[in-house]
């Protein structure tokens, strides 16, 4: 027996107490991330079930009536936002890895990091401050001038303070995570592949559309997507930008906007008290329920579409 | 001798760069499209007698440039450049464009914060202090302990999260639970920042059985949550960059795998690690609004993170601006200045990171 055991040495390492402990440790820590979550939800779900199975005070009085028109709101605002932020951002990436100078390149993603380190709250002093008051003017052309156009059609905001105003915060906002995603993105475009376009006598435009366009173009969605997730998330800025009332309407220069749900929370929570708090806990978990949906679909799209070099 | 002749007529007619426009054209026409505009804008003012608008001259100054070059490219070099250029003009113009917010944002806050920039803000709270006068430093003080605090919490779980993932996650079973957690960490990085305000709320009010329940540490905990993706992804970054052949010459010597994971793994990472958590202390120094409902506001020193309310910079910043007394303007200096010195913070944080990032990177020899 022993000879046998001699011939086939263990090349096990030998456990020692703290190797366990160590390990242990990582292995709680990493778990704890799960727990957490779990907790999120379940707090959530059960702060919120008085206010989805009770009554309400105040118009909405039943929960579902309570959370569409703030649901819509943010995802009305995000859209806005959305449809300003991506083709700008996708402009800077480009402008980044294809236009400009090298030395330049790294000074001006510099520079987006920046903007992308200013806190909310800042944004949502700089919206209510600037921003309205510099779109006011633009506003009241608009309503004098275009309200033949449904989005126009309402009476221009004496303040400013509209939901297209908290849009362009958000843009703002979001603009530079789009921008450093895409920039990854755009960079990892096989190099052949825009030179062999270059080399085929394309200009620097055709070279982009064929070349880097098709390849970034999963990594364009998913990197927009994430930003979504962001710009539904926002609170200050939009809570501190508009002035918000409980509509459905998609007239974006008007005093009367919807309100989101992150904005309604910030707004009321202060101040709230007793099924008014489960309410305001239940649009919560929507919200999150809304960011989780979006974020895992972004996740989704990346993973899904690999980038394989180009090749289709 | 006959050569000469046909190369006399290359030298006087460039084939190479006829058909081309020269290179300081687009300046030029970029030049002229504005003055052209600011020309029409000057001459409206003076007609209308109203004041030059400026932001209409920049916008179709702009305008009429991307509309001038293409067409005169067009005649010249033929289509394909023209929509190069146009292209070309699109994407300078919207980088351009992100500068304007960048540049509005710091001048509207250098300028409205600069004023009351001075040593009674940094030394006073706003305790019995009606208009003018008075200070943050119960905020800032609120600020630095709840942060400290979302640190403690979300510094050890996020390194040895990544650790566990880098180091223990490649076993047959593991590597579908590091992949699990990897997964969540994902979907925590997207839990809105109110919403880890409300789980906290939710949280704490359970525990104490108080439905109006407000307290720092709780923003600690709602802060955490947000951190401690930031520091799992930063510090899993920087482990996977730690070569295999440092860990398996600590193995060949004999030492433990906690000991090599202890003085060989994380010494090697330390810098990225650092640099990592230094910004997401940046990321959630700025959050205002989970501290918007488990921190509440009060207008008192509060030292102690486990009882009462207590003030933060943002907040207050937030606070001061859409709920001024008597005397608006004193009340917005406030607040500006609190932007201020939140946006100096983080600009500190982000520097510091960035120099900790170079100062103590491992010197790999090559």
């Amino acid at each position: 027996m022993t000879s046998e055991t001699a011939s086939k040495p263990k090349l096990r390492a030998q456990r020692r107490p703290a190797d366990l402990v160590f390990q242990a440790v990582s292995t709680i820590a990493g778990f704890s991330i799960l727990i957490t979550l779990g907790l999120v939800a379940f707090f959530l779900i059960i702060q919120s079930i008085p206010a989805m199975v009770g009554e309400l005070p105040g118009p909405a009085d039943n929960f579902l009536d309570y959370v569409i028109p703030l649901a819509f709101g943010t995802v009305w605002a995000a859209f806005l936002a959305m449809l300003m932020a991506v083709p700008v951002s996708v402009s800077i990436a480009l402008f980044i890895t294809h236009f400009a100078p090298r030395k330049l390149a790294s000074a001006i993603g510099f520079v987006i990091d920046l903007l992308a380190a200013v806190p909310s709250v800042v944004y949502g002093l700089w919206g209510m401050a600037v921003v309205s008051g510099f779109m006011r003017p633009a506003y009241e052309w608009l309503a004098a001038n275009a309200s033949w156009i449904p989005l126009f059609n309402g009476t221009a905001s004496g303040t400013g303070r509209t939901v297209f105003t908290a849009a362009i915060v958000l843009a703002v906002m979001v603009l530079p995570i789009i921008t450093a995603l895409c920039r990854e993105v755009f960079l990892q475009t096989p190099t052949l592949h825009e030179e062999a376009a270059l080399a085929l006598g394309a200009t620097r435009w055709e070279m982009i559309r064929m070349a880097v366009l098709p390849f970034g173009a999963s990594g364009i969605v998913s990197s927009s997507i994430l930003g979504l997730g962001r710009a539904l998330g926002e609170t200050m800025a939009v809570a501190m930008v508009l002035s918000p009332s409980v509509v459905i309407s998609f007239v974006i220069i008007s005093s009367s906007n919807p309100a989101t749900i992150a904005s309604n929370i910030a707004l009321n929570f202060p101040e709230a008290h007793g099924i008014s708090v489960n309410a305001l806990i239940g649009s919560g978990l929507v919200l999150f329920v809304i960011t989780v949906l979006v974020n895992t679909l972004a996740r989704v799209l990346i993973n899904r579409n690999p980038r394989t070099g180009g090749a289709k | 001798m006959t050569a000469v002749a046909p190369a006399k007529k290359i030298v006087s007619r460039n084939t190479l760069t006829a058909g081309q426009l020269p290179k300081w054209m687009p300046w030029a026409i970029l030049v002229g499209s504005f003055v052209v505009t600011s020309v029409l804008f000057g001459l409206l003012a003076l007609v209308s007698s109203s004041q030059f608008n400026f932001t209409g001259a920049a916008i179709t100054g702009y305008l009429l440039f991307l509309i001038a070059l293409p067409v005169i490219s067009n005649i010249v070099e033929g289509g394909r450049k023209a929509a190069d250029r146009l292209v070309t003009g699109l994407v300078s113009g919207a980088f351009m464009l992100a500068f304007i917010p960048l540049v509005s944002v710091l001048w509207t806050v250098v300028e409205g914060g600069w004023r009351r920039f001075d040593v009674e803000f940094f030394t006073y709270s706003m305790r019995n202090i009606v208009g003018e006068g008075g200070g943050a430093l119960h905020a800032l003080i609120g600020t630095l302990l709840i942060t400290a605090g979302a640190a403690v919490i979300s510094v050890p779980v996020g390194i040895f999260t990544a650790i566990y993932l880098v180091e223990y996650g490649s076993g047959p079973v593991s590597r579908v639970v590091s992949k699990g957690i990897t997964t969540l960490v994902d979907i925590m990085t997207g839990i809105p920042s109110i919403v880890a305000g409300l789980f906290a709320f939710a949280l704490m009010s359970f525990i104490f059985d108080d439905p109006g329940y407000r307290s720092g540490i709780g923003g600690s905990i709602a802060l955490s949550l947000l951190m401690i993706p930031t520091v799992v992804r930063s510090t899993e970054e920087m482990l996977k960059l730690v070569p295999n052949e440092l860990r398996e010459a600590s193995y060949a010597l004999g030492v433990p795998k906690w000991l090599t994971i202890v003085k060989v793994v994380l010494p090697t990472a330390l810098a990225g690690i650092a640099t990592g958590v230094t910004l997401a202390v940046a990321r959630v120094i700025g959050e205002t609004a989970p501290l918007l409902l488990i921190a509440g506001f009060t207008t008192s020193m509060n030292y102690n993170l486990f009882s009462e309310r207590m003030m933060t910079l943002p907040v207050f910043a937030y606070n001061q601006y859409v709920a001024p007394g008597v005397d608006t303007a004193a009340y917005f200096d406030r607040s500006w200045t609190a932007a201020l010195t939140l946006i100096l913070i983080v600009m500190i944080l982000n520097l510091g990171a960035r120099l900790v990032a170079k100062l103590f990177a491992p010197k790999t020899g090559r």
